[in-house]
C-alpha cells in the first residue's frame, strides 16, 4: 500500500528535479563548449570565460548590479526588518490593514506594474520638486529595496512569530529597556533571519530585469539588462558562461548560508524538544 | 532599590517608549506609502492623461488658468483598450496562459511537496534545498536555459534528428507552449514552498486516525490531506498566478510575435510607442482584475501569520 | 547570614501573626478595583486584594479565569483598564516593567537562548550598571543557592527541564526584588520532580523572605506552598484565605469543588435555631442536622458541602443514629493504595463519594460492590453553602 504510493511520489520527484536542473546542467556543460553552435559539441575549452572577462560593457554592468545589490540589500534589512518587528510584535494599531497589505502585495505584484508605477512617480517627484534628478543608480536602489523590504518584513516576522515573546518580557523585567532589548535578545536572536532576508534580497536585486528597465538611465545598465539584449538576439557561449558564473557564486553562497541556519535551526528545535522529565 | 519620582533620564526613556512605537512603525510604514501606493495614483492620474509630444510624454490633468483649475480628464485610453481587440485579446490570452500554467505547476509540485514533507530528516532538508536552489538563481537564465533547449537549432531538435525520429526541426520556440514550460518552470518553487509547509505541519496521525477508521489510502488523501492542504495550494497557486498575468520576460524570450501577453504589450506601449497614458491605463486595467486575487492572497497571508501564533 | 536569619524570622513572624487578620497592618502589594477589558472581555473584573510582606501568595484558578492577567498587570506587561495597583506604598501606574522592583519567572522559563547560565543570571543586574565584581560575587551566590554552579557554563539547550527551572529561578531572584512574581513555575516538570521542588522553592523564599505571588491551576501546589490562596473564576476572585480556611470553610460551591473533593447536596432550610439547623433534602432524601446556626431565612435553598473524607461507612444502622444517617449500596470501588474511594448509591438515589485510609496491610476490602451500608458523619464536618 505505502510501497505504490512512495514509488509514486519518488518517481514524481526525480521527474519534477530533472525538470528543474537538467536545463541548467545543460547551460553549464555547453558553457565550456570549443564552438559556437549551442547544439554541437566541439571540444573543450574555457576561451569563452575569457572572452567574457575582456567585455568591458558586462564587466561595467555586472559592477552596477552588484553595487546597486549591496546597497538595496542592505537598505531593505533597514526598512523590513522594522516592518517585521511591527507585523508580529506591536499587535493592533490603526492602519495595521494598510499596512500589512502594503507588505504583502508586493510579493505578488506583476514586475511591469510596479516598474512602470515607480518610473512614473520619480518622474512627478521630478516636476514637482526637482529631485530625484533623472534616473539611474539612486532611483534603481529606491525601487529595489522597497519590493525586497517586502520580501525582509516577511521572513523575519515569520521568524519573531517561532520565537517565545515572553523572553523580550523576561530582558524587560529583569530591567533592559526597549531598544536594548531589541540589540541585546532580539537581533542575536533572529540573525539567521536577518541573513537570510539580506541574501534574498541582495539575489533578487541582483536579478531584477524588468523593473530596472523602468527606473534605469543612461549609464545605469544592470547584468540583466545587459543579458537581456544580448539574450534577444539568440544564445550566446558568452551568456552561457556568464550564467554558470553567477549560478556556482550563488549556489556557493546559498549552501553556506543554509548550513549555518540549518545549525542553529538545529540548536533551537534541540532546545525546545528537550523534554523537562530527563533530569540531568 | 528603584526611584519613585521619575528622574529625566526615564522620562526621556517613556517619552522614547511612547513614541519609539511610532518611529518603528513609521519608517517602513512612510517608505512603502510613498513608494508603493503612491505610485499606483500617480498611474491612475496618468491614465486620465494624454499622450504629446513633450518631456514627460503625457498632458497634464489639472492646469492653473486665470480662474481657478482647469481639469482636463481623458477616458480615451480606456475607451481605446476596449475598442481595440488587440488588447481585449492580450488580456483574455494572459489570464488563460496564466491559469492554465498554475494549473500544470501544481499537479507537478503537489506531488513533489507531497514527496518532501514524507521524507525524513537530512533526505528532507536535502530536498528542500534543492527545490529552493533554484529559485535563488537568476530568473533570467533559468528562462535562457530553455531557448537553447527549445529552439529550431535546439538541443531537443538536434537530438530527435541525430536519432532521425525526425527529419524536419520541430517548431518548439515562439509557441505558447513554450511559454506554458517557461512559466512553469520559473515558477515551480513558488508552488512547492507554501504547499510543503502546510503539508510538513500536517499531524501525521489524522491520516492514521482514517486509516484505522478503515479508510483507503487513496480516499484518506482525498478526504484528509487534500482538504487541510488546501490554504497551501491557494497560496501556492495565487503566487504563480498573479505574477504570470503580468509577466513580460518568458512571452517576449519563449514566445512566438502571436503569443500576446498583457505584461508584454504594456512593455512596448511604454518602450516602443512611447505612449505613457496608454501603458498606465493598460496597466490600471491589470490591476483591477488583479485586486481580487491580490486581496485574497493578502487574506491569506494574514491567516498564515495569526496560525502562527 | 545574619540578614537571612533576621528574615526568616521575619516570616514565621508573618505565618503566626497572620497580618490578613490585623486591621492596622499595612498591605505591601494593593489592588484597588482593578478591571482589565480585552476588548468587550473583562478578563480581570473589580479586583482589590491585599498582599502583605513576606508572605507567599498563590492566584488559583483554572485556564482563562484572569490569574495569568492579574500577575502580568503587577509585572507592568498589561496596562490597567481601570482601578490601581500599589507596590511597597508606590502606585504603578506608568511604571514601566524594566523599574518595578518586580522580577518574574515565566513559565516558559524564558531563558536567552544565545547566552550562557551565567549570562542569563547577570543580565539582570547588568542593566543596574552594578560592578563587574559585584555581578560576579551575586551571581555565583545566586547559582549556588539554585545548587547550578556546575552548569554556570552551559547554554540553556544544554540543561535538563528541572535545572532551567533552577536558572530561571535565580535570575529572577538575583536583583533581589522586592515582589517576586512566578507564573506556573512549576507547570513544565513532571510530578516526582515537581513535588521535591515546591518544598526547595518554599525553603528558598523563607531563606530570603522575599513577598512571592504565584499562578498556578494546580491546587495541591497552591495548598503545600502559599500562605494565603485566592480563587478566581471568570475575572473575580470567589474567596482568599488560607488553605486551612478554603478547604474547611469554602464560602462558595465553586470553591469547594475547586479545592479538593466534595459532595455536595441541595436542600432547603427548614429549621434555624441558635444552636442548630436543620435542611431537607429530596436529593439524599431526608433531613440534615447542622451543629451550628445558618443565617438565612426559612424556605431558602442551601447546598450541604460534605468532604468524602469526612464521612463514616457502616455495615450496621449504627445505634446512636438519630441525625444523618442514610442507607446505600455500594456501587464502585477505587482502590488508591493509601486509601479507599467508594460511591455509594442512597436509597433515594443520590450518588455520594466516601474515602477512607487503608490503614492496616493485610486487611481485605472492608466493603464489596453491591454491599448494603450506611452513610454518617459527625453533625459538624458540614458546611453550609448558600451560592
Amino acid at each position: 500500500m505505502s510501497g505504490k504510493r512512495s514509488i509514486f511520489l519518488t518517481s514524481a520527484l526525480c521527474f519534477g528535479f530533472a525538470f528543474l536542473y537538467v536545463p541548467i546542467l545543460l547551460v553549464i556543460i555547453y558553457s565550456f563548449n570549443e564552438g559556437k553552435l549551442v547544439t554541437v559539441w566541439a571540444g573543450f575549452s574555457t576561451k569563452w570565460y575569457v572572452e567574457l572577462f575582456q567585455d568591458d560593457g558586462m564587466i561595467d554592468a555586472a559592477w552596477n548590479s552588484l553595487r546597486i545589490g549591496v546597497m538595496s540589500a542592505t537598505l531593505a534589512l533597514a526598512i523590513g526588518t522594522p516592518a517585521g518587528l511591527v507585523m508580529s510584535r506591536f499587535g493592533r494599531f490603526k492602519t495595521r490593514t494598510m499596512f500589512s497589505g502594503m507588505i504583502a502585495a508586493p510579493l505578488v505584484m506583476p514586475d511591469v506594474i510596479t516598474g512602470l508605477s515607480l518610473l512614473l512617480l520619480f518622474v512627478t517627484m521630478e516636476q514637482l520638486i526637482g529631485w530625484p534628478e533623472g534616473r539611474g543608480m539612486t532611483t534603481i536602489v529606491i525601487a529595489h529595496t522597497t519590493f525586497c523590504a517586502a520580501y525582509v518584513a516577511v521572513v523575519i516576522q515569520s521568524r519573531l512569530a517561532g520565537m517565545d515573546s515572553s523572553i523580550e518580557e523576561a530582558a524587560m523585567d529583569l530591567g533592559a529597556k526597549p531598544t536594548k532589548i531589541f540589540f541585546l535578545i532580539t537581533l542575536p536572536m533572529i540573525l539567521p533571519a536577518l541573513m537570510a532576508g539580506w541574501l534574498l534580497s541582495f539575489t533578487l536585486s541582483l536579478d531584477d530585469l524588468v523593473i530596472s528597465s523602468f527606473v534605469a538611465g543612461p549609464g545605469s545598465t544592470t547584468l540583466p539588462m545587459k543579458v537581456f539584449s544580448s539574450v534577444r538576439l539568440g544564445v550566446s557561449p558568452e551568456i552561457n558562461a556568464l550564467a554558470t558564473l553567477i549560478i556556482v557564486a550563488i549556489s556557493i553562497l546559498i549552501i553556506i548560508a543554509s548550513i549555518l541556519v540549518m545549525r542553529s535551526e538545529r540548536q533551537r528545535s534541540r532546545q525546545i524538544q528537550d523534554d523537562p522529565g530527563i533530569v540531568g | 532599590m528603584s526611584e519613585i519620582k521619575p528622574t529625566l533620564k526615564q522620562r526621556f526613556d517613556r517619552w522614547m517608549i511612547r513614541h519609539g512605537r511610532v518611529l518603528v512603525i513609521g519608517l517602513p510604514y512612510l517608505w512603502l506609502f510613498l513608494f508603493f501606493l503612491v505610485p499606483f495614483l500617480i498611474v491612475l492620474k496618468i491614465s486620465f492623461a494624454t499622450a504629446e509630444y513633450a518631456q514627460p510624454p503625457y498632458s497634464a490633468l489639472f492646469q492653473w488658468v486665470d480662474e481657478g483649475v482647469n481639469v482636463a480628464i481623458n477616458f480615451g485610453n480606456y475607451l481605446f483598450l476596449l475598442s481595440d481587440s488587440l488588447y481585449i485579446t492580450a488580456y483574455l490570452n494572459s489570464i488563460r496562459i496564466a491559469a492554465i500554467s498554475t494549473v500544470i505547476t501544481l499537479l507537478i509540485g503537489y506531488p513533489m511537496a507531497y514527496g518532501i514533507a514524507r521524507a525524513k530528516g537530512s533526505t528532507r532538508n536535502l530536498l528542500l534545498m534543492l527545490v529552493i536552489l533554484p529559485f535563488w538563481t537568476s530568473f533570467l537564465i533559468r528562462v535562457y536555459a530553455w531557448i537553447g533547449i527549445l529552439d529550431r537549432e535546439g538541443l531537443i531538435n538536434a537530438a530527435l534528428m541525430g536519432m532521425h525520429i525526425i527529419s524536419e526541426p520541430l517548431i518548439m520556440r515562439q509557441t505558447e507552449f513554450a511559454v506554458y514550460i517557461g512559466i512553469v518552470y520559473t515558477y515551480l518553487p513558488f508552488m512547492i514552498l507554501p504547499l510543503y509547509s502546510t503539508l510538513e505541519k500536517m499531524d501525521g496521525s489524522l491520516l492514521e486516525a482514517a486509516l484505522d477508521l478503515g479508510c483507503k489510502p487513496w480516499k484518506a488523501f482525498l478526504k484528509i490531506t487534500l482538504p487541510l492542504s488546501m490554504p497551501g495550494v491557494l497560496a501556492g497557486s495565487l503566487l504563480v498566478f498573479i505574477p504570470a498575468v503580468g509577466e513580460f520576460v518568458i512571452p517576449e524570450l519563449l514566445g512566438g510575435p502571436n503569443t500576446l501577453m498583457i505584461g508584454r504589450t504594456l512593455w512596448n506601449e511604454f518602450f516602443s510607442n512611447r505612449d505613457w497614458p496608454i501603458a498606465s491605463s493598460v496597466a490600471i486595467a491589470m490591476l483591477i482584475f488583479l485586486v481580487v486575487p491580490i486581496m485574497y492572497f493578502q487574506h491569506i497571508q494574514g491567516k498564515t501569520e495569526e496560525a502562527g501564533k | 547570614m545574619s540578614q537571612g536569619a533576621n528574615q526568616q524570622e521575619a516570616r514565621e513572624c508573618v505565618q503566626s501573626s497572620q497580618p490578613w487578620n490585623d486591621p492596622d497592618a499595612v498591605p505591601f502589594i494593593r489592588f484597588e478595583k482593578v478591571t482589565k477589558k480585552f476588548g468587550d472581555f473583562y478578563a480581570v473584573d473589580d479586583v482589590s486584594l491585599d498582599i502583605y510582606r513576606h508572605e507567599l501568595f498563590a492566584l488559583l484558578g483554572g485556564s482563562g479565569c484572569g490569574k495569568t492577567t492579574l500577575l502580568r498587570m503587577l509585572a507592568g506587561f498589561e496596562e490597567l483598564t481601570d482601578g490601581k495597583i500599589f507596590i511597597d506604598g508606590v502606585d504603578m501606574a506608568g511604571v514601566p516593567p524594566y523599574e518595578r522592583p518586580t522580577n518574574m519567572m515565566f513559565q516558559s522559563y524564558a531563558l536567552f537562548p544565545h547566552m550562557s547560565v551565567e549570562t542569563n543570571v547577570a543580565f539582570g543586574l547588568h542593566q543596574d550598571g552594578y560592578s563587574k565584581s559585584e555581578i560576579k560575587d551575586r551571581v555565583a551566590d545566586m547559582l549556588a543557592l539554585v545548587q547550578m554552579s556546575k552548569f554556570a557554563k552551559r547554554k540553556p539547550h544544554q540543561l535538563s527541564g528541572g535545572q532551567r527551572q533552577r536558572v530561571a529561578l535565580a535570575r529572577s531572584l538575583v536583583k533581589q526584588p522586592k515582589v517576586l512574581l512566578l507564573d506556573e513555575p512549576l507547570g513544565a516538570l513532571d510530578k516526582k520532580l515537581r513535588e521535591q521542588t515546591q518544598f526547595e522553592l518554599v525553603n528558598i523564599q523563607e531563606k530570603l523572605g522575599t513577598t512571592f505571588v504565584m499562578v498556578t491551576h494546580d491546587q495541591e501546589e497552591a495548598m503545600t506552598m502559599a500562605s494565603r490562596i485566592a480563587v478566581m473564576n471568570e475575572g473575580v476572585i470567589k474567596q482568599k484565605g488560607t488553605p486551612f480556611e478554603l478547604y474547611e470553610y469554602p464560602n462558595s460551591r465553586f470553591t469547594a469543588n475547586f479545592l479538593g473533593q466534595v459532595n455536595l447536596i441541595e436542600g432547603t432550610l427548614v429549621d434555624d435555631d441558635e444552636k442548630y439547623a436543620i435542611i431537607r433534602s429530596d436529593d439524599i432524601g431526608g433531613d440534615i442536622y447542622i451543629d451550628h446556626a445558618v443565617q438565612g431565612h426559612e424556605g431558602t435553598t442551601l447546598w450541604v458541602a460534605l468532604r468524602p473524607e469526612r464521612l463514616r461507612l457502616c455495615t450496621e444502622k449504627p445505634e446512636d443514629s438519630a441525625h444523618n444517617c442514610f442507607g446505600g449500596k455500594v456501587e464502585e470501588i477505587g482502590y488508591l493504595g493509601g486509601l479507599s474511594t467508594y460511591h455509594v448509591r442512597l436509597d433515594s438515589g443520590l450518588r455520594i463519594k466516601v474515602s477512607e485510609p487503608n490503614t492496616h496491610r493485610h486487611n481485605e476490602p472492608r466493603y464489596t460492590w453491591e454491599d448494603r451500608v450506611w452513610v454518617t458523619w459527625e453533625t459538624g464536618s458540614a458546611s453550609v453553602l448558600n451560592q
